[in-house]
C-alpha cells in the first residue's frame, strides 16, 4: 500500500468514525484528570479554562458567565444596573476577588486590613427555645447572622475587623526530620453592632479552586451513598457521611456536596449563597440583603433591584462555575509519580480520597459519561480536635469535613503562588495538610510518619503531579 | 478468526457508507492545502499587524520628544491605526495555544488603571481583592504588598512585565494596547454620555514646572517601556509563523494531522465569532449597560476592533487580508467549501458580508457621534437593538461555521481530548 493511499484509508476510517456514534465507554486516562473536559493549559491560567468538549455555544455562556464571576460589583444606585447591589456589608466585590484565577484564596497577609479571600463563618448552639429550621445548616449568631463581614458600603459600618495569627507547634518524622505546624488563632475588634452571643462558634474558610465542580455535581448520587458507610460497619476505622441538606429549589432533603462541610447540594445555590453571603448580592434563591434586624443602616441602604441579580445572570455564572475545566496530568505515568501512587494507596489516603468516578448525566453533555479523577468521596469524615472547628452545619459535626477534591493540587503553586492548604489554608505544604489528619485519618497520616525518605519524597511527588 | 471477520464485515460497511455518501468528505491532500494557506495568511497578517505597532511606536517617539497636542492626536491616530491589523489577527488566537498563551501581555482587559497611574477615585472601582488596585506604578519607585517589596525605579519593559496579574489579580495589566490606551487617553471620566478619556497633554510635560498630576518623567519614561514592549511582542507573534524558524508553532501546525488542522482554523473563527464577539464583548455589554465592560474604553475606539475583528474572521475563512498581498499557497477555506458544497458557501459568504455590514452600522454610529459606550446606555432602545442585531448575525454566522466543518467532515469543532480525532 503505498503512502497516500494509506492515509486516504485513514482519512476514510475515521471520517466513517465521525458517522458512527460507538456506544462503548472511552477508555479512562489518568493523564486526563476530568476526562475529556480536561485542558492541557498548565500555567497560570490552568484554572480557567472552558471545558475542552465544550461546544461554541457553551462557550459562549461560559464567557458571559466568566465576565459577572470576574468584574467587580458597586454600590447602588448606579447606572450600570446589572452590576450593582454590592452589599451594604460583603466580604469582597467580585467572584475573582477570593477565587484568585479561579484558584485558592489566602489566609491574610501580614498588614492586610480586610481578609477577603478568607471569611468567618458565624453560628450558636442550637438550643430547645431556638431549634434550627429545617432550611438551616445553622443557628446564625442573633446580631451578626451566620457569616462575618468586613466591608461595607458608605454610610454602613462593616461587622468587625479580624485579627489573624499563628500558634506553632512541631512534628517529628521517623526520618527524624522535624515540620513545623502552624494554626491560627482569630480575634475580632470592632463589633460594629454590639456584643456577640457567647457561646458564638467561629470558623474560618478560605475559598477553594473553582475548576471540576460541574463534574462533581455530575457523579451520580446512589454511587456517593454506596460509599457511605456511617456506622463503620467493615470495621476499617472510616466511616464516610453524607451531609444530607436543605434543597431550596426542589424544598425537600437531599444530598449535600460543595462546600467545607458539604452543606450545599448543587453549584447553582453554591453560587447563589456566595453572591449573597460574599458580596451582598440578592437573587431569588435568596431575596432579602444579607441585614440582621439590629443592623438598621444596613436594611436601610439602597439596594440594586429586587432581586439584584436575575436568574439569567446566575444561570450564567453557574454555567461558568461548571465548566472550569482541570487540567492534565501529562506526567503521571513517571516511574516516581507511579511509585508515589502506591503509597498513596498503601497508607490509606485513597479510603477518602477516591481516586476515581464516572459522571452520569451533568449540567451539559461536555459534563456527562465522563471518567475523571478527583480524589474525592463527597463523604463527611471525622478529622479530630486539631481540625475541629466544633462548628456543626446541618448533620456535619464539628469535627467532620468533606473529603476535598486533589485534583489540581499540583498547580496551585503555578495558578496562586502558593500551597496553603485546608479549610483555614493553615497547611502551608501538602505534608503540612497530611500532618494536620486525625479522627479517622490518624492511621494514614501515622503510616506517612513512619514512612522512609524515599517513600516520602515518592508521595509527595505524585500528590503534586495532581 | 472471527474477530478478523468482524473486522473484514466491519471494513467493507465503512466502504459503503463513504460510497453512499452523496459529498464525500475532502481528502488530507486538499484539507493540507488549506492549512497552508492558513500558515502563509497568518504569518503575512502578523507581520503586517507588527509593522503597524512600529508606525506606532515611532508616533510615540516623536510624542514623547515634543509633547504637544498635536503630537498627541497622532500618537492616539497612530493607536487606531494600528488596532486594525492587531483584531484582525485575533481570528488566529483561539485554538492555538501559543497565540492565546501570548495574548494577555498584549491585550488583557480590562484593567484597573489605578494600578498603572492616578484616577478619580469618585469614578473608579477596582476589585478589592486587589492589594494592588490603587499601586499608582507611575507615582512609586516602591511597591510593598503583603511580604514583597518590589523596586519600581526604573520602568523597563521586562519590570512592567513581570508586573502583569501581581497579587494573582487579572486586572493588574501593566503592559499592551489598553495600558498604552490608558496612557495617551486616560479615564472615560463620561460614563453612558459622549466622549472619550481626556488626558491632558501636559501629563507628559518635558519641563518639571509645566507637569499635571505630578511624575510626568515617569509617566513618559512608562509609556515608552509599555510600547517598545509591545513591539518586542509583535515580533514573538511574527515569529509564531515564520516558516523558516527551527522550532515554532509553524513546524508544530504542520505536524498536526490535516483535520486537526482544519478544527483549530474553524474552532478559532467559531470561537471569536460567538464566545468573544457575540458573548463576552456585546451581550455583557448590554447586560451590564457598563462602559467598564466596554473593550476600548478609554479611547472609545470599541467599534473599530469589533468591526476587525469581524474582517479578520472573513480573512481567515477567505484566505486573504487587506493588508496582506495576494497569496497563492494552498487553497482557502471558502474554496474549499465551494467544491464540497456550493450553496453552503454561498451562504457562508453571504452571512460573513451581513455581519461585516450590520457590525459596520455600530462603526457609523460612532463616526457619527454616537459611540458603542453610547449605545449600551440603559434605556437606549435603539442602541441596543442594533447591538442585539449584530449579536444575532454572529450567532448565525457561527451556525454557517459549523455547517461548514461537518461538510468539511469534521464532527465536532470541539476538542477531542482523546488525541488529534
Amino acid at each position: 500500500m503505498n503512502r497516500v493511499l494509506s492515509s486516504r484509508l485513514a482519512a476514510l476510517i475515521l471520517s466513517a468514525a465521525a458517522f458512527c456514534t460507538f456506544s462503548s465507554p472511552l477508555l479512562a486516562d489518568p493523564s486526563k484528570p476530568g476526562g475529556a473536559t480536561t485542558t492541557e493549559f498548565q500555567d497560570v491560567n490552568a484554572f480557567s479554562q472552558p471545558a475542552t468538549n465544550l461546544s461554541l455555544d457553551g462557550r459562549m455562556n461560559f464567557s458571559i458567565g466568566n465576565s459577572f464571576f470576574r468584574n467587580p460589583w458597586i454600590a447602588a444606585p448606579a447606572t450600570t444596573t446589572a452590576r450593582d447591589g454590592l452589599g451594604p456589608l460583603f466580604n469582597t466585590n467580585s467572584c475573582q476577588g477570593c477565587h484568585i484565577k479561579d484558584g485558592r484564596g489566602h489566609p491574610p497577609l501580614p498588614g492586610q486590613a480586610q481578609a477577603v479571600s478568607t471569611l468567618i463563618r458565624l453560628s450558636i448552639p442550637e438550643t430547645q427555645e431556638r431549634p434550627r429550621g429545617a432550611a438551616e445548616g445553622v443557628v446564625p449568631e442573633p446580631t451578626y447572622g451566620d457569616q462575618l463581614q468586613d466591608f461595607s458600603i458608605a454610610g454602613v459600618e462593616p461587622e468587625a475587623r479580624i485579627h489573624w495569627d499563628y500558634e506553632f507547634s512541631q512534628v517529628e518524622l521517623s526520618t527524624g526530620s522535624s515540620v513545623s505546624l502552624r494554626k491560627p488563632l482569630i480575634e475580632l475588634s470592632h463589633l460594629a453592632y454590639g456584643p456577640m452571643h457567647p457561646d458564638v462558634m467561629l470558623s474560618p474558610r478560605v475559598a477553594p479552586a473553582m475548576i471540576g465542580l460541574g463534574l462533581l455535581e455530575a457523579i451520580p448520587e446512589e454511587e456517593i451513598l454506596a460509599n457511605a458507610d456511617p456506622d463503620d460497619q467493615d470495621g476499617d476505622g472510616i466511616s464516610g457521611r453524607p451531609n444530607m441538606v436543605w434543597d431550596s429549589i426542589e424544598e425537600q432533603v437531599v444530598l449535600g456536596r460543595f462546600g467545607w462541610k458539604a452543606s450545599k447540594p448543587d453549584v447553582k445555590q453554591q453560587t447563589a449563597a456566595a453572591f449573597f453571603g460574599d458580596i451582598g448580592i440578592t437573587s431569588s434563591l435568596s431575596s432579602q440583603q444579607s441585614c440582621m434586624p439590629a443592623q438598621t443602616s444596613c436594611i436601610e441602604a439602597p439596594n440594586g433591584g429586587s432581586p439584584e441579580l436575575s436568574d439569567e445572570l446566575l444561570d450564567f455564572v453557574t454555567f461558568y462555575s461548571q465548566h472550569l475545566a482541570v487540567p492534565a496530568r501529562p506526567d503521571h505515568s513517571n516511574t516516581e509519580i507511579v511509585a508515589g501512587e502506591q503509597v498513596f494507596h498503601e497508607v490509606g489516603c485513597a479510603s477518602c480520597h477516591t481516586p476515581k468516578w464516572q459522571t452520569g448525566t451533568g449540567a451539559s453533555a461536555a459534563l456527562s459519561n465522563q471518567t475523571i479523577y478527583p480524589y474525592t468521596d463527597l463523604l463527611l469524615h471525622d478529622m479530630g480536635e486539631g481540625l475541629a472547628d466544633h462548628r456543626p452545619d446541618f448533620e456535619a459535626s464539628g469535627t467532620e469535613w468533606r473529603t476535598p477534591p486533589l485534583w489540581g493540587l499540583g498547580s496551585y503553586k503555578i495558578v496562586n503562588g502558593h500551597t496553603q492548604l485546608l479549610h483555614d489554608g493553615r497547611a502551608r505544604t501538602p505534608l503540612e495538610a497530611i500532618l494536620w489528619h486525625g479522627g479517622e485519618a490518624e492511621a494514614s497520616k501515622n503510616n506517612v510518619i513512619q514512612l522512609s525518605e524515599d517513600r516520602l519524597t515518592h508521595l509527595l511527588t505524585f500528590l503534586d503531579s495532581l | 478468526m472471527i474477530k478478523a471477520n468482524f473486522w473484514q464485515f466491519s471494513f467493507a460497511l465503512l466502504l459503503t457508507i463513504k460510497s453512499a455518501s452523496a459529498l464525500a468528505v475532502p481528502t488530507d491532500e486538499e484539507l493540507a492545502a488549506v492549512g497552508e494557506r492558513y500558515l502563509a495568511l497568518a504569518h503575512a497578517s502578523f507581520s503586517a499587524a507588527q509593522i503597524e505597532s512600529k508606525v506606532l511606536q515611532q508616533a510615540v517617539y516623536e510624542f514623547l520628544d515634543a509633547p504637544t497636542e498635536e503630537n498627541l492626536t497622532k500618537a492616539k491616530m497612530a493607536w487606531s491605526e494600528a488596532r486594525k491589523p492587531y483584531a484582525e489577527i485575533e481570528a488566529f488566537r483561539f485554538g492555538n495555544l501559543p497565540i492565546d498563551d501570548w495574548e494577555p501581555q498584549l491585550n488583557a482587559w480590562p484593567l484597573d488603571e489605578g494600578f498603572i497611574d492616578y484616577v478619580d477615585q469618585s469614578q473608579y472601582f477596582y476589585e478589592l481583592g486587589n492589594p494592588v488596585g490603587q499601586a499608582n506604578l507611575i507615582a512609586n519607585t516602591r511597591l510593598s504588598f503583603g511580604p514583597q517589596e518590589l523596586d519600581l525605579s526604573e520602568l523597563t519593559p521586562d519590570l512592567l512585565a513581570s508586573l502583569n496579574e501581581l497579587g494573582g489579580t487579572e486586572a493588574n495589566v501593566a503592559t499592551g494596547w489598553h495600558a498604552i490606551e490608558f496612557l495617551l487617553w486616560g479615564q472615560d471620566l463620561n460614563g453612558t454620555n459622549p466622549g472619550a478619556g481626556n488626558r491632558p497633554v501636559t501629563d507628559f510635560a518635558l519641563i518639571e514646572t509645566d507637569c499635571t498630576n505630578g511624575n510626568c518623567d515617569r509617566r513618559r519614561e512608562y509609556l515608552k517601556a509599555t510600547t517598545d514592549l509591545l513591539v518586542a511582542d509583535m515580533q514573538v507573534g511574527v515569529d509564531f509563523w515564520d516558516a523558516d524558524i527551527e522550532s515554532n508553532y509553524h513546524k508544530e501546525f504542520v505536524a498536526l494531522p490535516a483535520r486537526e488542522q482544519l478544527r483549530r482554523i474553524l474552532f478559532g473563527v467559531g470561537s471569536l465569532s460567538l464566545g468573544e464577539l457575540a458573548g463576552e464583548r456585546m451581550k455583557v455589554a448590554l447586560y451590564a449597560n457598563s462602559p467598564e465592560d466596554e473593550h476600548d474604553c478609554f479611547s472609545d475606539n470599541t467599534h473599530t476592533t469589533l468591526l476587525h475583528d469581524q474582517i479578520g474572521i472573513a480573512n481567515v475563512l477567505n484566505g486573504r487580508s487587506d493588508f496582506v498581498d495576494e497569496l497563492d499557497q494552498g487553497i482557502s477555506v471558502m474554496e474549499l467549501l465551494d467544491q464540497q458544497d456550493p450553496a453552503l458557501a454561498r451562504d457562508l459568504q453571504n452571512a460573513l458580508q451581513h455581519t461585516t455590514e450590520i457590525i459596520g452600522r455600530i462603526s457609523q454610529s460612532a463616526d457619527a457621534g454616537i459611540a458603542f459606550d453610547q449605545l449600551i446606555a440603559p434605556g437606549n432602545a435603539e442602541g441596543a437593538a442594533m447591538i442585539q442585531q449584530a449579536i444575532d448575525a454572529l450567532v448565525a454566522q457561527t451556525r454557517l461555521i459549523e455547517a461548514a466543518a461537518t461538510a468539511l467532515g469534521l464532527s465536532s469543532l470541539a476538542a477531542n481530548t482523546e488525541g488529534h480525532f
